[in-house]
This record gives C-alpha cells, sequence and structure tokens, in this order.
C-alpha cells in the first residue's frame, strides 16, 4: 500500500473509508442492541411473560407491604415488587438507596433466575420529586391509590 | 433591585448579539458593508454585558436574595458560601446564564485578539457565534430566566440538592461548560470558513488554540466529574454510561478527532472538509449533550428542567443549528479543495485512521445513548448499559489505541512501516508480556486486552523522545508524549480497576474484623456527627494494609435537612498501588450495621491519566502560542523595518 493515490482520488478513498467505518459502527451498534439492550418489565409483564434466565432486564414495581425481609447474613434481602396484576420475589444483595421502602415504588436492574425469583445486582429508588426514575412517573400515578388501599 | 440591573444587561446583550449577526452578515455581502467595522467592538460589548448579568446573579446568591425565583428555590441562607456561590450554575436557569456567558466571552476574545485571519473570515466567524448565542438568549429570556423575581417574598429557600453540596460542583460544572462551549468557536470558525472558502494552515493555526483550550477543560471536566461520582455516589464505580456522562463524552470525542485533523491541516495542509466537519460536529454534540440533561427527558441528578417546553425549545435549536450546519456543509463542502497528498504509511495517514476510529466511537456512544429514547417512543422501555458500550466500543477503541502506539513515529506524507519495526518491538513484547501473565492470572479478555495495551503503550508514548535531546524537543511535542502516556496509564487503570478490584458485603458490629483484598478493616466505634446543615452517623474503621501502619477511615451516613434527604458519604484510603474504599449502609433490626469495602488496585491511575493528558494538552497549547507569538513579532519587525527603510 504505498505510492500516493491519485490527487483526485484521495477525497473519494477518504470519504468511502469514513462511510465504512461509520456504517460499520452503526450495523454494529444495531446488532448487539438486539441482545445487550435491557428492557423495562413490569411485574405483570414479567408473570405473563417471562424473559429467558440471564437476560439483563429491569423490573419496576411497588415494593410489597410486609414483604421486606433480611436474610441472617445481614446484607440480602428479599421483598416482592407488586402490580395490580402480578408479584415478582426480588432478591439484592447490598446497600439499599436511602428511600427504598415498603409501599413506595422501586427499579430493580439484574436478571431472572429460573426458579422465578428476580435477583436485582442495582437497585433504584424514588429519590425526591425532582429525581425519579423515568419509568416510574407514570406507574406510581396509577398505583398510589392501590397502595393507599392496600395499607390503609 | 440587583436582579433588573441582571436582567437588563442580559437584554442588552441579547440586542448587541442581534446587531453583531445582522452587522457582520451585511460585511459579508458582495458590495462589502459599511457596518463590518461595527462588528468587533459590538462582540466586545456583548461579552462584557452578559459577563456582567452572569456576576449579578452570583452576588444574587452570594448574598442569598430571596426575591429572586431561582435563588429561593435552589439556595438556603444556612448553606455554606462555597456552595452559596457554586449554587448559581447548580440549577437549570443559571447553568444555561453560564452557557450564554462563557459563548459570549469566547467571541469577545475573538474579536479582540484575532488579526491573523482575512477580515471576512473573522466577520463571518463572528457573525455566527452571534447568531448561535442569540438562540441561547431568547431561550434565557422567554423560557428560562434566571432573575424571574417572587412576591412575596419567602423566609427562607428551599435549599441545593445535597448530593450537589460537594466541592466537585463548585469546579466541575464551569469546567465542562468552557469546554463545551469552547467548541462554540470551532464551530463558528468552521461556518466562517465555509461562507468564505477561506481553509488552509493560516485557519486552521487560528481554530487549533480554541480546539486545544476546549479539549483541555472537557478533559479535566470529564476527569473530575468521574471522580466525583466515583467517591460521590458510594456505588463503588468511576463510569456509569450513564446518559448524562455520554453527554459529555461525545464532544470529548469529537473534540480529540478535531484537535488531531486540525493538526493535519495546519502542518501539511491536507484534510481540510473533514476539519470543518469535525468543527461542526464537535459543537453539535456539545448542544445534543445540552439538549439531552437539560430538557428532562433523562433521569439524572443533572436533569434539572423537567418542563416539555424548554425541551422543546432546546431541540428546536438544536435542529436550526445543527441542520443548518449540515446544509450550509453540503452545499459549500464541495468548492473546498481537499490539499495535499499522503500515503497510507504515514502520520497523516495514521491521523485519517484514528479519525476514523474515534468517529466510529462517537458513534457507538451516540446510538447508545439515543435509542432509549427512540424505542420509547415506540412503546419499549429499555436501557443500554455497560455491556454494550464496552464490548462495541472496545471493537474500535483497540485497533485505535494501536495505531496510537505507531503513528507518531510515522513521518509526513510517506513513510514505511519496515522503517519503524526495530523500535516498536519493545512495546510489542512487553504487551504481549502482560497479556500472558493476566491470561495465567485468569483476567477476562477486555480487562486483558486493557492492560496488555496499557502497558505497551505507555513504553510506545515515549518513543518519539528516543535518541533526542530532551532539551530540545519541543512544547507539542512534549504535550504529545504526556498526553499519550497519561492515555496508557489510565487505560491501565480501568483496566486494573476490571481486573482485580476485590469487594466485600457484610454486616458487622463494632469491634469485628472485615478482611478485603490485602486489608484487614476493623470497625471500631460508631457516633452521631453534624455538619452545618446535615447530620450523620459516623463510623470509625481501622485499615490496615498487609500488617503495615493503621489508617483511619470514617465513611458516613449522612442526612440533610434542607432538603431532607439521606446520603452516603464513602471513605477512601488512598496507596501508591490502589485504594480502599469503604461505605456505611443501614442498621440492620439486629443492630448490625451494613459495610461495604473494595479494593482497587491502581484505580487512581485512571484520574491522574485524565489529568496527565489534561496537562499534555496544555504543553501543547503553550507550545503553539509561543510560536505564533513568535511569528507575530517576527511579522511586525519586518514591517517597522521596511518602514523605515521607506523612510
Amino acid at each position: 500500500m504505498s505510492g500516493a493515490i491519485k490527487a483526485k482520488h484521495q477525497r473519494l478513498v477518504l470519504v468511502v473509508i469514513a462511510l465504512v467505518a461509520l456504517i460499520g459502527a452503526g450495523l454494529l451498534a444495531a446488532w448487539s442492541l438486539r441482545s445487550q439492550a435491557s428492557f423495562f418489565y413490569l411485574p405483570s409483564e414479567m408473570v405473563a411473560n417471562p424473559p429467558e434466565p440471564d437476560r439483563p432486564v429491569r423490573l419496576g414495581g411497588m415494593v410489597e407491604a410486609g414483604s421486606l425481609k433480611t436474610d441472617a447474613d445481614g446484607v440480602t434481602i428479599r421483598f416482592v415488587l407488586w402490580d395490580d396484576k402480578g408479584r415478582v420475589p426480588v432478591e439484592f444483595k447490598g446497600i439499599v438507596p436511602d428511600l427504598f421502602q415498603e409501599g413506595s415504588g422501586a427499579v430493580a436492574e439484574g436478571k431472572r433466575r429460573a426458579d422465578g425469583t428476580f435477583v436485582a445486582d442495582n437497585l433504584l429508588a424514588k429519590h425526591d420529586e425532582k429525581y425519579v426514575p423515568r419509568e416510574m412517573k407514570n406507574m406510581t400515578a396509577d398505583q398510589a391509590r392501590q397502595v393507599v388501599e392496600q395499607t390503609k | 433591585m440587583i436582579a433588573n440591573i441582571g436582567l437588563a444587561a442580559l437584554w442588552f446583550a441579547a440586542g448587541l448579539a442581534l446587531l453583531q449577526f445582522l452587522a457582520g452578515a451585511q460585511g459579508l455581502t458582495a458590495k462589502g458593508g459599511v457596518l463590518a467595522a461595527l462588528v468587533r467592538p459590538v462582540a466586545i460589548m456583548q461579552g462584557a454585558l452578559i459577563g456582567l448579568s452572569f456576576i449579578v446573579l452570583v452576588v444574587l446568591f452570594w448574598i442569598t436574595d430571596l426575591s429572586v425565583l431561582l435563588v429561593a428555590k435552589n439556595s438556603h441562607s444556612a448553606k455554606p458560601l462555597i456552595y452559596k456561590l457554586a449554587g448559581t450554575w447548580g440549577n437549570h436557569e443559571g447553568s444555561m446564564l453560564l452557557w450564554a456567558t462563557v459563548m459570549g466571552l469566547a467571541g469577545a476574545f475573538v474579536a479582540w485578539i484575532e488579526r491573523r485571519l482575512p477580515e471576512r473570515t473573522v466577520l463571518a466567524t463572528l457573525a455566527a457565534q452571534a447568531f448561535v448565542s442569540l438562540g441561547f438568549y431568547a431561550f434565557l429570556l422567554f423560557a428560562s430566566n434566571p432573575f424571574t423575581r417572587l412576591d412575596p417574598v419567602p423566609a427562607e429557600g428551599m435549599g441545593l440538592n445535597p448530593l450537589l453540596q460537594d466541592p466537585g460542583l463548585a469546579f466541575h460544572p464551569p469546567t465542562l461548560y468552557i469546554g463545551y462551549v469552547g467548541l462554540s468557536v470551532a464551530f463558528s470558525f468552521a461556518v466562517g470558513a465555509l461562507l468564505t472558502r477561506e481553509v488552509g494552515p493560516a485557519f486552521a493555526r487560528a481554530m487549533r488554540p480554541w480546539v486545544l483550550a476546549s479539549w483541555i477543560f472537557l478533559t479535566i471536566g470529564i476527569t473530575a466529574g468521574s471522580y466525583w461520582a466515583y467517591y460521590e455516589l458510594g456505588w463503588g464505580g468511576w463510569w456509569f454510561w450513564d446518559p448524562v456522562e455520554n453527554a459529555s463524552l461525545m464532544p470529548w470525542l469529537a473534540a480529540t478527532a478535531l484537535l488531531h485533523s486540525v493538526s493535519v491541516l495546519a502542518a501539511r495542509d491536507a484534510l481540510r472538509t473533514w476539519t470543518i466537519m469535525l468543527g461542526v460536529v464537535a459543537f453539535s454534540m456539545s448542544m445534543l449533550g445540552t439538549f439531552l440533561v437539560r430538557s428532562g427527558i433523562l433521569t439524572s441528578v443533572h436533569a434539572f428542567a423537567v418542563d416539555p417546553t424548554r425541551g422543546a425549545f432546546i431541540l428546536v435549536l438544536l435542529a436550526l443549528y445543527i441542520g443548518g450546519a449540515l446544509c450550509l456543509f453540503a452545499i459549500r463542502a464541495n468548492t473546498i479543495n481537499e490539499g495535499k497528498q499522503f500515503t497510507v504509511a504515514s502520520r497523516e495517514g495514521a491521523l485519517v485512521f484514528n479519525n476514523v476510529m474515534l468517529s466510529g466511537i462517537l458513534g457507538i456512544v451516540l446510538i447508545g445513548t439515543l435509542y432509549p429514547l427512540l424505542a420509547e417512543t415506540m412503546g419499549d422501555k429499555v436501557s443500554v448499559g455497560p455491556p454494550y458500550f464496552n464490548s462495541v466500543g472496545a471493537v474500535f477503541t483497540i485497533p485505535m489505541l494501536i495505531v496510537l502506539a505507531v503513528g507518531p513515529m510515522l513521518r509526513w506524507r510517506r513513510d514505511s512501516f519496515t522503517r519503524i519495526r526495530p523500535v516498536m518491538v519493545l512495546p510489542a513484547l512487553v504487551a504481549f508480556g502482560a497479556a500472558v501473565i493476566c491470561a495465567v492470572a485468569g483476567v477476562a479478555l477486555l480487562p486483558l486486552l486493557g492492560v496488555a495495551l496499557g502497558m505497551g503503550l505507555a513504553f510506545a508514548s515515549l518513543l518519539p523522545l528516543h535518541g533526542r535531546k530532551l532539551r530540545t524537543v519541543k512544547l507539542p511535542v512534549w504535550g504529545m508524549v504526556i498526553a499519550h502516556f497519561g492515555i496508557a496509564v489510565a487505560l491501565f487503570g480501568m483496566a486494573s480497576d476490571a481486573a482485580f478490584t476485590k469487594e466485600r458485603l457484610v454486616a458487622a458490629k463494632p469491634g469485628d474484623t472485615v478482611a478485603v483484598g490485602p486489608w484487614q478493616v476493623t470497625f471500631q466505634t460508631i457516633a452521631p456527627v453534624a455538619g452545618p446543615n446535615w447530620t450523620a452517623m459516623e463510623a470509625t474503621l481501622q485499615a490496615r494494609h498487609s500488617g503495615g501502619s493503621a489508617k483511619e477511615l470514617h465513611p458516613q451516613a449522612r442526612t440533610f435537612w434542607a432538603p431532607v434527604q439521606e446520603t452516603n458519604e464513602s471513605a477512601l484510603a488512598t496507596r501508591w498501588n490502589g485504594q480502599l474504599y469503604a461505605v456505611l449502609g443501614d442498621q440492620g433490626e439486629d443492630g448490625r450495621w451494613q459495610l461495604r469495602l473494595w479494593w482497587k488496585p491502581f484505580v487512581t491511575l485512571i484520574w491522574y491519566g485524565g489529568l496527565l493528558i489534561a496537562l499534555g494538552g496544555f504543553l501543547a497549547m503553550l507550545g503553539r502560542l509561543a510560536s505564533d507569538l513568535r511569528r507575530v513579532v517576527a511579522k511586525d519587525k519586518i514591517a517597522y523595518r521596511r518602514m523605515r527603510q521607506g523612510r
């Protein structure tokens, strides 16, 4: 690959290289997004149509009142995320976010184990009105009523 | 009363921007405008007024003038002074005013000092700069007025988000903003050059200091932001591929590519259209980042505005400026000559490769950032995380890093790979050796490649100094070597963190000892403490590294009272070979406290590397400015001599 490329061809060659690289990047991105983007599930959706085990997904719902338990090791917590049509047990090892509590909304990031338990490696909770996980904005509005009824 | 001065200054600045745009445009007409002489002084006035407006806002926050809505919403009289001042830009309106201020000052600076370029190009540049500024002035005045008054005046302000009450905040946003907005000058230069078709080495030399300076600030801003996220969020990570982080990374990638192509243009008069294109893309990425962050479509501590009209406003500005510049590019690009030729095996060839790879990474990050937003409009809620960015990004990053090792050794215009093969053997061997050791130790593929490339690159980046008298090496070469070495250092830190981090999560009571990596950590006591606007439970940990001397760590679980919010303050023990990271969690029902400990070997190299990269940029800029200055002085001397001889 030596010898100067002909003057009028050089720009063409550069354009072609750039286009090939960018289209390559685009295709590569599209292909891997199909397998690696993690989808958001409501508990009812996860019950009705569970994702394959080991696929990273996000699960958002309300933390069921009375379901929050800590294991003997002091760091593994178990709780149930629910909405009006489904309940999913969740297991999480770690320090929970500050506003994580029973009766309020949370998003768990992780994978569904074959036995139906959702193993979360990250938890997001409603921080304050300025910082709400995007997926939870609509959900909490729908479900606040039910939560109030249930905890009455 | 002071608030009105700020608002008036803002209106006047906007008016002057309009005048600057019109006078510049009229000056560019075929007849040559009579108003052209106005452009420079007006640009300087505009910079002074918007600067005044920003200073007024800082003063309002300083004295906590609660009659101003923005102050009442984001400040509190009990807040420490530094956070009162930093609170000026810790909110939507203030940060947009900061944006407009930096843009105005940059324009004023160009008007004041830029004398090398043809006057038409300067006119076009300043007109373009004013045109972009106008959009942001309109946004400020009609959708985000920082000086809106409040009646009746409240007794106390609502305070600042505690996550933002950190020394990092005083420093991080302005740094990033100067970087973002500094690229607006490169954008305006590019648009100006498209209008006048005057692209060449002189143009590149005028544009380069702006690109370099913006790039330095972006590098520092990203490095600082990463460290801030690392110790403030308490999650032990330093980069989360959060859309907001990507919003700052994308302009950096584009600016890095631009920085290299503008160097080719300055040195060899090649890559003309490509440089112009990158000038447009780099600032477009800044604006896109601002749109993503400020429109409220993202969930983040950075997303201040949850007001759809503002998002729509920024989107319109974005479409107008990016679309307009790309159209102009499409129309004019063909009329610019491509410039000098080169072969594949040459410095230019390597830099083109680097540019294409950087653009590829930029594309990958852009697609990964925008995809969730597009998917949501079609009803799918998805998020894209590290598995995508790390693995797909690596496809472009690794070839780029290999060329980074080789490229600086190649000569301009025409060279051969066989000539430089002998000197490249050592770095290749180092990389290979590191890879073998990591493979034996069972390190995963990506961290393994990171460690190997980092080690090899650290050697290769120093090769341009090989066989040269160090005292005669010019500053820009030092800059390049140090910046490339910084890349190697940061890469090694990232890979080491990914490969060798040890983590422990336990519930412990005072008196317990926990082992993590080479550390023995003893949980000694826990006690309440209080700060100016918070109270906390503070643990005292005694950490001992392999039986060495003990260090005390004090992680806290803090509760702020204005506004009420809890945060976990991590505690760090730093050694030369890494950091111990401790987070205090909640107390369980049995009285034990959750403790999360990480031992992160060489993690600090990530940020030291970032600082080295910025230092390299700084040296390069010093060198370039010094030689520019010498050139100006020499020209003046010649002119002076001619004048005397003429007499």
